[in-house]
C-alpha cells in the first residue's frame, strides 16, 4: 500500500547509514546517501527528494544549518532530524530550525520508517483539510465531532475522539506509540508504562467490539495503524 | 634573594613605591620653595638694615662733617654684634671702620654688593662673606656699611639640612611601610597559591585562609571557598552518577547478553530466535530508556537550572498527565481523582514536569494496584491535587498503598533504590529520583509524606511569578 518514496540520507556514520539504506531499499524505497551536509544541501537544493533524513552532526555543514539554508530558499521538503542529541530542549531547536520531526538516537528502523512515510504522505498530498475520515463503515466528521460505525453513532470521550481522528487521518499507516504521545498528547517524554496501550484497546473495544471486521491493527514491533482489512 | 624579587614586583611594593615617588617630588618641591624665599628674605632683611645705618649715619655727616662721622662710626663698631663698618679717603685710607682688610682691589664702589673680607678667628684671618652698601661722600671719601653674612648662611644652611633630612626619613618610612606591606600581602597570596596548588594537585577538600579581618583578601578567600564548596559537591555528584551508572548498565547489560547468548545456544527454529530477539530489543529498548533518565538526572544535578521556562498552567499539566494514566489506573481496580480546577501559573518545562507527574502517577499505581486479597473499597483512589501555598505551589500526588517508612523516604530519591529486593515489579528505580531531579531544576523541591496510609508525594515548585 504503501507509495514507493524517494528519500536522502544525510549521515556521516556509515554503517549505520548501510543499514538504513539497505532497509529501506528491501520495501522499494528509493535511497540516496552522502556522508556530508554540503554534499546533502547540493542534493536537496533542487527538491527532487520526498523527504530528507539528517544527522544533526555531520561534517562541512551540520544538520541545522542545512535545514536553514534550505527554508531560507523556500525549500520545503520534509525533513527528519535524527540526532544523538535527545534532550528537551535539542528537539526544541531542531524544530525551530525548520524540520518537521526529530527522532533522537538511538532508533528503531520501524519508528524511523512511520514518521517517514507520514512525512511523505503529508507533503504529497494537497493541504485541503478534509473534514470527514472514512475507513469501511467507520466515519469521522471533524466538524460535529460525531464518529458512527455501520450508522451507530459512537461515544467517545475528546482524548479518544483526537486519537481516533490522528489514526484516520494517517489510515493505512503504521503509526507508533511515540507518535501517538506526541500528536495526541502533545508530549515527548518516556511514559514508563506503555499507557498508549491502554488508550488504544479501550478505542479499539468501542470500535470494533461486536463488528465482524477488526479496523484498527496492533503492527507488531512498531505500533498501530486503522485499515479496511489485514493484507 | 628570589623572595625579594617577587616582593619588589608586588602590587602592594608597586603602589608604596608609586606614592612615594610622588610624595619626594612634592616634598622637595616644597623644601626648595620655602628654602629660597626664606633666603630671600633674610637677604632683605640684612639690606633694609643697612640702608637704615647708611641713612643714619648720613645724617651724621651732614650734622657735622667726616670728622663727626668718623667717630661715630669707632662708637658704633665698638658695640658687641655690630655691624662692619669702614670709611675712607678717597686715596683709599682707612679712616675708621672694624674691618680690617677687603678682598678688593682699588677703591670701594659705590652700590649693593657682597664682598669677603677677612676675620681673625682662632688666630689665623678667615676670609667671611659681607653684604655691604657703600656710598661716596664728596670729597672722595667711602662710607661702607655691611653686615656679616655667616649667621644667615648658617641659618639656610640648617634649612637645607633639616628638610634634606626630613625628606630622607619619610623615604626611608615608606620603603619600609611598603616592603612590610607587601610582605604581608604575599605572605598571604603564598599561602592561597599553596593551598590552591593542594587543590588542582587533586586535594579537594583543602580550603584557603581567612584570617577574619573581613578585609579584602578574606572576602577573596571567601568567595573562592564557596567556589571550592560547590566544586567538591559536583565533582562528587558526578563521580556519583559514573559510579551508578558503571554498576546499573552493567546489570542490565548482562541480562541482554544473557538472552542473546541463551537463545545462540538453545534456539531451535527461527520462530524461537525471533521471539529471542525481541527480548533482546526489549532489553536494548529499557536500556536507552535508563539511560536516558540517567542523562536527564545528571544534567538536573550539574545545576544547570531551569530559568528560561515556558509560562504553564501546573493544573492543566496535572489534568492531561492525570487523563493520560487513567485508563492504566482503571485496569488494575483504581481511579485517579483530580484536583486542580484553578488555573496556577508557574515557569518551567512542560515535559519535564510531565515526565515527573508521569513517573509519580506510574509509581503510585504500581504501588498501590496490587495487594492480594485486600478488599479493594473505594479508599484506593490516587488522589493527584495542585494547590497554592503561599509562594509555592504543592502538586501532590497521594496513594493508599503500602507507603514507605519514614527511615527510607530520604533513600528512595537515590538513584536506583528500589525497597523491595525481589525487584519484581516493573521499574528502573529512577522514577523517584528523576521527579526529584525535575524538581531541583525548576527550583522546587520533593518531598515524601505519610497518607495515612499509603505515601504522598510532594512536589513543590516556586510560584510563577515575575522573578
Amino acid at each position: 500500500m504503501s507509495n514507493i518514496m524517494k528519500l536522502l540520507l544525510i549521515e556521516d556514520d556509515a554503517s549505520a547509514a548501510a543499514y538504513l539504506v539497505k532497509a529501506f531499499r528491501e520495501l522499494g524505497h528509493s535511497v540516496d546517501h552522502v556522508l556530508d551536509g554540503l554534499d546533502g544541501y547540493a542534493l536537496a537544493a533542487d527538491g527532487r527528494y520526498d523527504v530528507l533524513i539528517v544527522d544533526r552532526m555531520v561534517p562541512r555543514m551540520d544538520g541545522l544549518t542545512l535545514i536553514r539554508a534550505l527554508r531560507e530558499q523556500s525549500n520545503e521538503t520534509p525533513v527528519l532530524i535524527l540526532s544523538a542529541l535527545g534532550q528537551v530542549d535539542d528537539r526544541v531547536k531542531g524544530l525551530r530550525a525548520g524540520a518537521d520531526d526529530y527522532l533522537p538516537k538511538p532508533y528503531s528502523f520501524s519508528e524511523l520508517l512511520a514518521r517517514v512515510e507520514i512525512l511523505s504522505r503529508r507533503a504529497r498530498i494537497a493541504p485541503t483539510e478534509e473534514t470527514v475520515f472514512r475507513v469501511a463503515d467507520l466515519e469521522l466528521d471533524r466538524l460535529s465531532h460525531r464518529v458512527t460505525r455501520a450508522g451507530i453513532e459512537i461515544d467517545l470521550q475528546p482524548r479518544e475522539f483526537r486519537l481516533l481522528e490522528y489514526l484516520m487521518r494517517h489510515a493505512g499507516q503504521v503509526v507508533t506509540r511515540t507518535m501517538l504521545l506526541e500528536q495526541v498528547w502533545d508530549y515527548h517524554f518516556d511514559p514508563q508504562t506503555n499507557v498508549i496501550d491502554v488508550h488504544v484497546s479501550r478505542l479499539r473495544a468501542k470500535i470494533d467490539k461486536g463488528h465482524a471486521i477488526q479496523l484498527i491493527h496492533t503492527v507488531r514491533g512498531a505500533g498501530y495503524t486503522i485499515r479496511e482489512a489485514s493484507r | 634573594m628570589k623572595r625579594l624579587g617577587r616582593l619588589f614586583r608586588t602590587t602592594a611594593f608597586k603602589l608604596a613605591i608609586g606614592i612615594l615617588l610622588i610624595f619626594t617630588v612634592f616634598a622637595v618641591a616644597i623644601l626648595v620653595y620655602v628654602g629660597f624665599s626664606a633666603q630671600r628674605l633674610l637677604d632683605e632683611q640684612v639690606s633694609i638694615t643697612v640702608g637704615e645705618e647708611i641713612k643714619g649715619l648720613l645724617g651724621q655727616y651732614n650734622a657735622g662733617g667726616v670728622i663727626r662721622l668718623v667717630r661715630q662710626i669707632e662708637r658704633r663698631s665698638q658695640q658687641p654684634g655690630s655691624s662692619l663698618y669702614l670709611v675712607t679717603s678717597a686715596a683709599g685710607e682707612t679712616l675708621a671702620g672694624n674691618i680690617m682688610s677687603v678682598e678688593s682691589e682699588g677703591l670701594l664702589e659705590a652700590g649693593t654688593y657682597e664682598l669677603f673680607y677677612r676675620v681673625i678667628e682662632d688666630g689665623e684671618p678667615k676670609p667671611h662673606r659681607a653684604l655691604v652698601e657703600t656710598v661716596i661722600l664728596p670729597g672722595g671719601f667711602r662710607l661702607m656699611v655691611g653686615r656679616d653674612l655667616a649667621e644667615t648662611d648658617r641659618f639656610r644652611a640648617v634649612i637645607w639640612r633639616t628638610g634634606g633630612w626630613s625628606i630622607l626619613f619619610v623615604l626611608g618610612l615608606a620603603v619600609t611601610g611598603g616592603v612590610f606591606v607587601a610582605r604581608r600581602v604575599l605572605t598571604r597570596i603564598d599561602q592561597m597559591t599553596e593551598t590552591t596548588r593542594l587543590i588542582m594537585a587533586g586535594d579537594f577538600s583543602g580550603r584557603l585562609k581567612v584570617s577574619g579581618t573581613d578585609d579584602e583578601l578574606d572576602r577573596l578567600a571567601h568567595s573562592l571557598n564557596t567556589m571550592l564548596e560547590r566544586i567538591q559537591e559536583l565533582m562528587k555528584g558526578l563521580k556519583e552518577v559514573s559510579d551508578n551508572i558503571a554498576h546499573d548498565l552493567k546489570t542490565p547489560l548482562t541480562r541482554l547478553r544473557n538472552s542473546a547468548e541463551e537463545a545462540l545456544r538453545t534456539a531451535d527454529s527461527v520462530d524461537d530466535l525471533r521471539l529471542a530477539l525481541d527480548h533482546v530489543i526489549e532489553e536494548a529498548d529499557n536500556l536507552i530508556k535508563l539511560f536516558n533518565a540517567l542523562l536527564m538526572i545528571a544534567r538536573a544535578e550539574a545545576g544547570g537550572a531551569y530559568d528560561q521556562g515556558d509560562r504553564l498552567d501546573l493544573s492543566a499539566i496535572a489534568r492531561d498527565v492525570a487523563e493520560l494514566y487513567e485508563p492504566l489506573a482503571e485496569e488494575v481496580g483504581l481511579t485517579v481523582q483530580v484536583q486542580a480546577d484553578t488555573p496556577i501559573e508557574i515557569r518551567g518545562s512542560r515535559e519535564l514536569l510531565g515526565q515527573a507527574l508521569a513517573n509519580l502517577i506510574d509509581n503510585a499505581i504500581k504501588y498501590s494496584a496490587y495487594t492480594e486479597g485486600d478488599d479493594q473499597g473505594p479508599a484506593r483512589d490516587i488522589v493527584v491535587a495542585v494547590e497554592r501555598k503561599k509562594d509555592v505551589v504543592e502538586l501532590s500526588i497521594a496513594d493508599r498503598g503500602p507507603g514507605i517508612a519514614e527511615a527510607d523516604r530520604g533513600r528512595v530519591l537515590d538513584r536506583f533504590v528500589r525497597l523491595e529486593t525481589s525487584r519484581t515489579r516493573p521499574g528502573s528505580g529512577l522514577g523517584l529520583s528523576l521527579a526529584a531531579a525535575i524538581a531541583r531544576l525548576h527550583h522546587g523541591a520533593l518531598k515524601l509524606e505519610d497518607n495515612t496510609p499509603g505515601l504522598r508525594v510532594v512536589f513543590s515548585l516556586p510560584v510563577g511569578e515575575d522573578a
